[in-house]
């Protein structure tokens, strides 16, 4: 049985924390690789499982990262809806272990103090006691139990130690009794909260009353779960508010105000002090360098400039190798297995399916290499931090940033990394726009039209024209994805409470390559197994649309065809009467007339093309596509671009009978350039090939963007969103540049 | 004051907030009256601010760092 199907007879335990505090570490150590991820229904929150092996075996959540139950976020909603038992198809927790920080008690008991108030048996992992230690603070753990009321085991996770001491309380037949609430509110709200409480009465146990009624009272989407499962608790909670609000009572506050009076004393009692609260810590110093005014933006900039550089080139060879070895496999295959249908289906639909998938791998794994590098060390929140100012201009936060650039390299990338951002709008916003940045993928046809159709001369001596219009593609993509940034933010996302930023900068810690290669084995396998899926439907789907209809070939084809197999069948029964073997004859032959057969096969691969689905959409699309200066090649070519955006350049080969073909490969070049419709006029002026440099570095020409953005906001409505935006714009420039340059004579 | 009136190194304790809803994350971060908070720096372009509170460094941007009232101690 898997461990995600809960079972009746297996522990539950719950882990929950805030973030930083070596949850995860903990969580990975607990449950090695039996683990389960996928997404809570609905809602783009990840929901990990796994289990502890052993006798009894124990079934491990967890939880978002959380700094309170009190939801701010959809992480921390599903966090408190689990422990409370209102999550759907997800059994109420037998257990709730609360991972704290042990150099940073005192924010972080905010959360145990919650915690303990659902009412579950509960117990505290004080991890990071070796960095409290170093900061010079000594922790009483008798004391601290005594306070809290429920056992506190210190540990070390990320050295494994008092883990031991973890797994055997969490399998003892006994479970801690729950503790009662320790912390006063103030008496107003106090003296309601009797009468609220027994409204639940059959609907939360007894210990969990009272922070639902105040969870309730604060929060209105809270109060809704109840609208119909209490109406008499949900009116009476309305007029509540309303009574509150008459006295003028600030109830809002309550319960935080509540209960850090209650923490600061505990955290006097059980913690001493070997050191100075102000003595400066190695992070201090560390900080005082690399959030400097000025090394701090210098040594960022450095920084990207090295993953980016990684991103590029460190993973072309791999890329490479990974395309080489899926033509290869698709090369023994044709060799191998009978020609025909399936062997085609095989090849260029599974094979090349793979291969789309496979070749982003380098590329997500080194991205995820560095970004795992930065977070575990603590320097993200520093590169936020740094680039905040920018970023909130177009009402993003600083953590877009390394999303953004990554999608330089590649959206896919881009789009998983930002699940580092913790609000969940930011995080939306930066997925709808990273595709904008101009990735590698469109670099190729950059070079292609800007080689074919574009001036060589210099501007100003130094820069050539060439090189001018291929920055200009970058900075329009960028450019372009800020604006969308600003007006998604402004125009879509401006519901909700007015945004704030509050990040911890947590203390910068050696890296640990354990966890940083777990996490980016993590995220990869992410995008291989739920991305991929989607990528290789679409990879058959699209080879079909370019193979169907079959259909035969014209005579002048045909008997071409035939006169040609007679010719070199002649030649292979001289060279076979000469002695010579008949497979070494065949090759021999077939190297002689390889021209030949190189043209032929181009021009039956191009009638074919022009009269498969992929050719008929793009005649289909001509004439919405003539405005923009695009004939139905092009538009066939832009429609078959959708695999990825590199493949217009193979399809344009097949389309003019050009054979195997790259970007720098001139002869394609040369047909380009002469290509002329049925009035002589050139279909390619340098003004389309500005038109159609504009619409790639626009158009959203990717279908495993569409599959990761899918992935990633657990719905297909963000995706189509991306799909139309980017699209709308891509024909709009396009269509002001080719009608307005047509306008002005360019044409 | 408020603060963003301190310098760089400069301690102070919580007075209030000069809000009527506070943001209530900042709150259970323990932004509270008569939390201790040291203003560390300013971020390299200016905004945010990095201070330390209840142990911990934390973030926040001017535009909140405003509504906070502190006193020196």
């Amino acid at each position: 049985m898997s461990p995600t199907d809960p079972q009746a007879d297996v522990r539950r335990v719950a882990l929950i924390g805030n973030p930083n505090v070596g949850k995860t570490t903990l969580f990975n150590l607990l449950t090695g690789m039996r683990q389960k991820v996928g997404n809570y229904p609905g809602v783009t929150v990840e929901r990990k499982v796994g289990r502890l092996a052993g006798e009894p075996p124990i079934d491990i959540i967890d939880l978002p990262g959380s700094y309170s139950l009190s939801p701010k976020s959809m992480d921390e909603r599903i966090a408190y809806d689990v422990l409370m038992g209102h999550q759907k198809d997800e059994p109420i927790p037998d257990l709730a272990i609360c991972v704290v920080d042990a150099s940073n008690l005192e924010r972080n008991l905010y959360l145990v103090s919650q915690v303990i108030d659902t009412g579950l048996p509960c117990m505290v992992a004080l991890n990071m006691t070796d960095a409290a230690e170093e900061a010079g603070l000594h922790i009483d753990t008798t004391k601290l139990q005594e306070e809290l009321g429920v056992p506190v085991i210190p540990m070390v996770a990320s050295r494994n130690e008092g883990v031991g001491k973890l797994k055997y309380r969490m399998r003892q037949a006994e479970l801690p009794p729950p503790s009662e609430p320790k912390w006063d509110i103030m008496p107003v709200v106090d003296e309601a909260l009797p009468f609220l409480m027994d409204l639940l009465d059959g609907h939360v146990a007894e210990n969990g009353r009272r922070i639902e009624v105040l969870q309730c009272l604060t929060n209105e989407a809270m109060l809704e779960y109840w609208q119909d499962r209490a109406p008499d608790f949900h009116a009476a909670i309305v007029a509540e508010r309303a009574r509150l609000e008459e006295l003028k009572a600030p109830y809002q506050q309550a319960e935080i105000m509540g209960r850090y009076n209650w923490i600061s004393p505990v955290v006097a009692r059980v913690v001493s002090r070997s050191k100075a609260d102000t003595e400066l810590t190695l992070s201090d110093r560390i900080d005082a360098v690399l959030t400097h005014q000025v090394f701090g933006p210098v040594l960022f900039g450095m920084l990207l400039l090295l993953i980016f550089q990684a991103v590029f080139t460190w993973a072309t060879p791999a890329m490479d190798g990974i395309e080489a070895g899926v033509v290869a496999l698709g090369d023994f295959v044709r060799t191998a297995a009978p020609p025909g249908m399936l062997t085609d289906l095989l090849v260029d639909g599974v094979i090349t399916g793979v291969g789309n998938v496979a070749v982003f791998l380098p590329q997500i794994l080194l991205l995820f290499f560095f970004l795992g590098l930065m977070e575990d060390t603590g320097y993200m929140a520093r590169s936020a931090f740094i680039m905040d100012r920018i970023m909130s201009k177009v009402g993003l936060s600083g953590g877009s940033v390394v999303p953004l650039l990554s999608s330089f390299a590649c959206a896919i990338p881009g789009i998983m990394a930002a699940r580092t951002l913790a609000n969940p709008r930011d995080r939306l916003i930066t997925i709808m726009v990273a595709p904008l940045m101009s990735c590698s993928a469109r670099l190729p046809v950059y070079t292609l039209f800007i080689a074919a159709f574009l001036p060589t001369g210099t501007i100003l001596g130094i820069f050539t024209w060439q090189g001018v219009a291929m920055f200009s593609m970058y900075l329009l993509g960028t450019v372009m994805a800020f604006v969308a940034a600003f007006v998604l933010r402004r125009f879509v996302f401006n519901k909700g409470e007015s945004s704030f930023f509050a990040m911890e900068l947590p203390p910068y810690r050696l890296p640990r390559f354990r966890q940083i290669t777990w996490r980016m084995i993590d995220r990869s396998k992410a995008f291989v197994v739920r991305a991929g899926k989607i990528i290789f439907g679409m990879s058959i789907i699209l080879w079909a649309l370019a193979t169907f209809p079959q259909v035969d070939l014209p005579q002048e084809l045909d008997q071409e065809q035939r006169i040609l197999d007679v010719r070199m069948q002649e030649r292979v029964d001289g060279l076979m009467a000469g002695g010579v073997g008949a497979e070494e004859a065949r090759t021999l032959i077939e190297e002689q007339f390889s021209d030949e057969l190189n043209s032929l096969s181009a021009r039956t691969g191009a009638y074919r093309i022009e009269r498969s689905f992929i050719g008929m959409m793009g005649h289909a699309l001509e004439p919405v596509m003539r405005p923009l200066g695009f004939d139905w090649k092009i538009s066939a070519g832009i429609i078959s671009a959708f695999a990825a955006r590199e493949v217009i350049i193979s399809a344009l080969a097949t389309l003019y009978s050009v054979g195997d073909s790259d970007e720098d490969s001139p002869l394609l070049r040369e047909k380009l350039k002469s290509d002329t419709y049925d009035d002589g006029s050139p279909v390619y002026t340098p003004l389309v090939a500005v038109s159609l440099l504009v619409f790639f570095v626009l158009a959203l020409q990717c279908m495993s963007t569409l599959a990761i953005a899918r992935r990633e906001t657990n719905s297909w409505k963000w995706p189509a969103v991306m799909w139309l935006y980017m699209t709308g714009l891509a024909y709009l420039f396009s269509l002001v540049i080719y009608q307005g340059g047509q306008a002005l004579g360019w044409g | 004051m408020t603060l963003l009136d301190l310098k760089p190194g400069q301690r102070s304790r919580i007075r209030g907030w000069v809000s009527d809803s506070p943001p209530a994350r900042l709150m259970e971060m323990g932004l509270l009256p008569g939390a201790d908070v040291e203003l560390i720096r300013f971020a390299p372009l200016g905004d945010p601010i990095d201070i330390k509170v209840r142990g911990f460094h934390l973030s926040i941007r001017k535009s909140e760092a405003r509504l906070i009232e502190v006193e020196a101690v």
